[in-house]
């Protein structure tokens, strides 16, 4: 919920607050979290970042079966510090949704029973060690051009978080086709187990890493068409998206098509071939066919990961309740021995107990 | 447009209208970090720990994977006072109509030409 | 990631042979790779996603020191194996790692358990280390043992709070801590090569770091709440490549894609 002044006035004229936000957005100005925002506009950004920041954490699994098992120390490095980052753009994100009055426990749990989901993409799995390349070089290319665009959206903290996201996942798509072509410049047997993670992973990423066709062009019928860009008006006018889904696939269609060629690899979409006319590549488009098969008649991945979290999450539930029983005891201890509270500094020394400013309720 | 809000910290928790955590879940620590030597601490984002030692490993871990900062604080998320505009307007009119607080308002030490703008705002 | 004067380090070493620095090389690098190894098994699977990056941190750390060793090791023994050769192309008997660092993760208060030994005995052990002859080498030492320092830091953090969380979680650590104890002698071992390496300066012993290691430890220990143990038996042998039965998994994990594609390039 949005802070307390505005609904004051909301009492005076209904339109007044709206008005302001529009107005406000419309400038190209950033929301910060106190400000009053309509709740359908604060219900989106929630989905959206809930699932990114799902996305980032449930996305850690498929490549984080491979870090036991990476076939040199360098390539294992490289891994654990992506994985690694996958879990820190996770806790961004979580932050910048607490900030919309959720708590992150509460996105958790409702991630761990079902009612929110990850993207789709990492329903699949990851049978190979050419699948961490594929996933790192295809979805993380994807979403660096659907994130790109996020660093600018009206809600500032999540552009905020997009940027820190951003700068930092710029090594993952190139670490990613890296790997993809050492493969490719090795064996036979190597380059085979690129092309076959490559097969596997372009629908996945072409189709679920942008969503569902929203337009005729990108291949939805008029009717889809019509729903799907009605939302994404919604979005783009509240400044939440900038483009459209399939606006945002084309270019990641014409982004690796000349790359695959590099690496010698091919896209399994016959389809694709360039359209000098346009510009741009020609592909399948992902229709709701298309996108439905994307995303696979089985769900027994989507279900494993969530096992695989929530087994964590109980497992560690332990821990948690030691962690929070010791903060609970040392402040007590403290606030007997009167210390008093203060920023915490790290290496000076100064780090003392609990904080007794907290006002409970 | 920039309001005080700690990144950390719900909407619905502001200063001033506490709401009590549910039992278990690590309190907000907002994090600063000193990204080189002539610079003040910077506010980089939030982590949650139960306890401050835990929030400056944590905020350790996560905001300092690149680039290795030379000071560290977490500030208890709920321990920072805020005002914003919505809800404390008098706090946020002191500089306007107040143009002679900028240089250039005045006329310049080098030419005798008077400024853009003048003196008659 | 090796930084320039490590790798001008490794490089100076090419002629020089020195097979008993190279054997002790070899143990510190296998004790970090394997440890960090373990610690791989960990993300995606720890008690907060906080945890999962603060594990990660410390697994990058370890096999980023797993690395130069191993490759200094290969240089000094005269066979030139590079890092990945040492890693991946040896059998399981040839690992020199103590068994402590091969020990399955367990639970939470397991895993801090074994660290909280493994980072007391390092920080020390690195840091003599960083006082011998061999600048580069030195320098290494410095370098490791700062990075270690925070793993302590890390284990140190997590033992007093299971200690003194609740009754379950102290039950846990007081049993992690008696499951690793017998396991920690060995990584004060040492053998005449070693005795010889110290008495000339090259690489210090890790014997006469025993007493200072009881008392940092203890001191966690007791102001953890918690009892130093004290066991009847002590394991051996992981320095002569004899492993548990767990280890031979280990291995086949860690070299499974390297072995399904010989002669491949990564």
């Amino acid at each position: 919920m949005s802070a307390t002044g505005p609904a004051d006035t909301a009492a005076a004229g209904e339109d007044e607050p709206t008005a302001r936000f529009e107005a406000l957005v419309g400038a190209g100005e950033a929301v910060e979290p106190r400000d009053w925002m309509p709740d359908g506009y604060r219900r989106m950004v929630l989905r959206q970042l809930a699932q990114h920041a799902h996305s980032e954490i449930i996305g850690m699994q498929p490549e984080g079966a491979w870090l036991t098992r990476a076939p040199s120390l360098h390539r294992k490095s490289v891994l654990i510090a992506k994985v690694q980052d996958e879990a820190g753009h996770g806790l961004y994100l979580y932050s910048a949704a607490e900030t919309l009055g959720v708590d992150r426990a509460d996105l958790l749990d409702a991630l761990h029973q079902g009612r929110q989901r990850a993207s789709a993409t990492f329903d699949h799995p990851a049978l190979t060690w050419a699948d961490t390349g594929t996933i790192a070089w295809l979805t993380d290319g994807a979403a660096v051009i659907n994130q790109a665009p996020l660093c600018r959206t009206s809600y500032g903290p999540y552009a905020r978080a997009m940027r820190r996201v951003c700068q930092e996942e710029a090594f993952h798509v190139r670490q990613g086709y890296d790997l993809m072509r050492a493969l490719c410049e090795g064996t036979p047997a190597q380059k085979a187990m690129a092309q076959d993670a490559v097969d596997r992973w372009w629908l996945p990423a072409v189709a679920l890493m942008f969503g569902p066709p929203d337009t005729e062009a990108g291949g939805a019928d008029a009717r889809t068409a019509a729903v799907g860009a009605a939302v994404s008006r919604r979005a783009m006018a509240w400044g939440i998206k900038r483009h459209t889904n399939d606006e945002l696939r084309a270019r990641f269609v014409d982004s690796c098509v000349p790359q695959a060629e590099r690496l010698g690899l091919t896209l399994p979409d016959p389809a694709i071939r360039w359209n000098e006319e346009r510009g741009h590549y020609d592909f399948t488009p992902v229709d709701w066919d298309v996108y439905r098969r994307a995303l696979g008649e089985d769900t027994h991945w989507a279900r494993q990961r969530v096992a695989h979290r929530r087994a964590a999450h109980e497992d560690g539930a332990w821990v948690r309740e030691a962690a929070a029983a010791y903060a609970a005891r040392t402040r007590d201890a403290d606030a007997a021995a009167g210390q008093d509270a203060g920023a915490h500094e790290h290496g000076h020394g100064q780090e003392h107990g609990q904080d007794r400013t907290e006002v409970r309720a | 447009m920039s309001s005080g809000q700690p990144e950390g910290v719900p909407a619905a928790r502001t200063v001033g209208a506490p709401e009590a955590r549910p039992e278990g879940v690590p309190a907000s620590w907002e994090v600063f970090l000193r990204p080189r030597r002539g610079l003040s601490h910077q506010h980089v984002g939030s982590v949650r720990a139960y306890d401050p030692d835990t929030a400056l490993l944590r905020a350790r871990d996560l905001y300092t994977r690149r680039g290795d900062p030379l000071s560290l604080w977490v500030v208890r998320s709920d321990a920072v006072h805020t005002a914003s505009p919505d809800e404390r307007d008098p706090y946020f009119a002191n500089a306007r109509h107040k143009p002679y607080r900028y240089p250039q308002q005045f006329v310049p030490l080098t030419t005798e030409r008077s400024p853009d703008g003048g003196h008659d705002d | 990631m090796a930084t320039t004067t490590e790798r001008a380090a490794a490089t100076e070493a090419d002629g020089r042979t020195d097979p008993r620095l190279a054997v002790q090389l070899l143990r510190l690098g296998d004790d970090a790779l394997v440890l960090g190894q373990r610690l791989c098994q960990w993300i995606t699977r720890a008690p907060t996603i906080e945890e999962d990056l603060a594990l990660s941190n410390i697994a990058l750390d370890l096999v980023g020191q797993a690395r130069l060793l191993l490759t200094l090791a290969g240089r000094l023994d005269g066979t030139g194996r590079d890092e990945d050769d040492l890693a991946f192309a040896r059998t399981d008997r040839e690992f020199t790692n103590a068994l402590l660092t091969e020990l399955p993760n367990g639970d939470f208060a397991a895993t801090v358990a074994r660290q909280l030994v493994y980072t007391h005995y390092a920080v020390a052990y690195y840091r003599a280390l960083g006082d011998c002859a061999d600048p580069e080498l030195a320098a290494f030492g410095q370098r490791a043992a700062k990075e270690i320092a925070f793993h302590r830091l890390h284990a140190d953090t997590w033992t007093e709070r299971l200690g003194l969380g609740t009754a379950e979680s102290a039950r846990r650590m007081q049993e992690g801590l008696d499951h690793v104890w017998p396991y920690t002698a060995e990584l004060f071992d040492e053998d005449d090569p070693v005795r010889d390496l110290a008495a000339a300066g090259t690489a210090p012993s890790p014997a006469p770091l025993r007493p200072g290691w009881e008392r940092s430890t203890t001191e966690v220990i007791t102001r953890a709440g918690l009892t130093v143990p004290s066991p009847r038996w002590r394991a051996r042998g992981g320095r002569a490549g004899l492993h548990t039965e767990e280890f031979a998994s280990l291995v086949a994990e860690l070299q499974s894609v390297r072995r399904q594609f010989p002669g491949g390039t990564w």
